[in-house]
């Protein structure tokens, strides 16, 4: 097992698909956050029968496998001849995924945040919007920063599925290996080695946050 | 905008051989979820038990299915144990990494639902003569399982997306797979792909539906 073919280019091209799954997680995290942020709060405002669409379109969202989103996404962008490269595809259907999470988090962080507070807030004369900006936001991100980085790593490992559209990420690039040097196993390791060495910080730090911030001790 | 036509009626014809793919697919899910729900009970079982490494064993599991994408766990089932001269079909491969998966993230529940059942609970029933194993079974089980069945359902709700994730080691009865092959004859991905979607999205509800109904029927004072 230690006698590998493997070079320390091919130790680079695999450093390159972590680059990549690193890039689109990025990409779809932060813009996946940004409109879940503005989707959650319409939710909150809108009220549950109002945002009825909203909830529908994103529960498509988290019901459909990714899998399929990412092809139907691709046949999608080539029907509408949007001339989307993969790397564009894949962030835009990964982005509205992670959305369609980061709604419900947004939303149960506001809605952890008691009403009297938010009326006491008010009847100090601020606006709603000084209301959301100062009172709602440093609350709810205390309640819901632990459940969004879950959803940051969850979106880091499904992040591989985007190799069906052929974006040539950490996954990818192990199995473009595994099919030149027939060393599956070993490949493979150091592929889960990566994901697990970018994964398991974030995960540690998930955990000691829910700790540290959990209310009331 | 749309220089394409839509030709729905092939999809509609393919329906039949979709809902056979569909059954294959809620097969795979159920069996991975019961082989993973025996895993978790072992894994938290040597989690509690204070053996060193029993206990890191437990640990090891949690943390890689975990912190590792479901895809690559599949792919080790298919090509990784190759190494050791085992050659699992696509089928035994997704079963095998959708349960590896299952189990983890069901341990973790598992455990946190015992932490939260207090500790006085437990005392109680035995100072009331209950001997460990019945205080265990009639006190602390009922309510552990209550409190992990909603993560619990959520998790079958995973593997039966995860199930999609065979067409990439090639499996092609499941309905990601069936969908996949009446694409590469017909090219129609859209219509094909949409139509595997809907499933997909009625399998999901339907058993969201039947899990909040079952938690009705089990779990009310």
């Amino acid at each position: 097992m230690f006698d590998t073919a493997l070079t320390w280019n091919d130790m680079a091209f695999l450093a390159q698909g972590a680059w990549m799954t690193l890039m689109v997680t990025a990409v779809a995290v932060v813009a996946g956050t940004v409109m879940g942020i503005v989707f959650g709060v319409l939710r909150y405002q809108a009220g549950p029968y109002w945002s009825l669409p909203l909830t529908f379109v994103l529960d498509i969202f988290r019901s459909v496998p990714l899998l399929i989103q990412l092809v139907l996404g691709n046949a999608f962008q080539s029907i509408a001849r949007l001339g989307w490269d993969p790397f564009t595809t894949s962030c835009v259907i990964l982005s509205l995924y992670t959305a369609a999470y980061c709604t419900e988090i947004v939303r149960g962080g506001i809605e952890a945040v008691p009403p009297t507070t938010r009326r006491a807030a008010r009847s100090l004369g601020m606006t709603w919007r000084q209301d959301m900006m100062h009172i709602v936001a440093p609350l709810a991100t205390r309640v819901s920063l632990p459940a969004w980085i879950g959803l940051t790593l969850g979106v880091l490992k499904d992040s591989s599925l985007v190799l069906w559209l052929g974006l040539i990420e950490l996954l990818r690039a192990s199995q473009i290996l595994v099919t030149r040097l027939q060393e599956p196993l070993f490949i493979l390791l150091i592929c889960g080695a990566i994901y697990f060495l970018i994964s398991f910080p974030i995960a540690r730090l998930g955990g000691y946050l829910e700790k540290r911030w959990s209310p009331n001790d | 905008m749309f220089n394409y036509t839509f030709r729905w009626n092939q999809a509609f014809n393919a329906l039949p051989r979709l809902l056979e793919g569909a059954l294959v697919t809620l097969e795979i899910a159920l069996l991975s979820m019961l082989i993973g729900i025996v895993i978790a009970i072992l894994l938290t079982g040597f989690r509690l038990s204070g053996n060193a490494l029993l206990s890191a064993i437990a640990r090891t599991w949690v943390e890689v299915a975990r912190n590792t994408p479901a895809l690559f766990q599949i792919y080790m089932a298919h090509f990784g144990l190759g190494a050791f001269g085992i050659h699992l079909s696509p089928y035994t491969s997704l079963l095998a990494g959708i349960a590896f998966n299952n189990a983890g993230y069901l341990a973790e529940n598992f455990r946190g639902a015992l932490k939260a059942i207090p500790d006085t609970q437990t005392r109680s029933a035995r100072s009331l003569g209950m001997p460990a194993i019945q205080a265990f079974r009639l006190i602390v089980m009922p309510q552990m399982l209550r409190i992990a069945f909603l993560p619990a359902t959520n998790q079958m709700v995973w593997a039966i997306l995860m199930t999609s994730l065979g067409v990439t080691v090639g499996m092609n009865t499941d309905l990601a797979g069936i969908t996949q092959e009446l694409n590469a004859r017909s090219f129609r991905t859209f219509e094909f792909f949409a139509m595997a979607a809907v499933i997909y999205y009625l399998i999901a509800k339907a058993v969201t539906l039947a899990a909040r109904a079952l938690a009705w029927r089990m779990f009310r004072y």
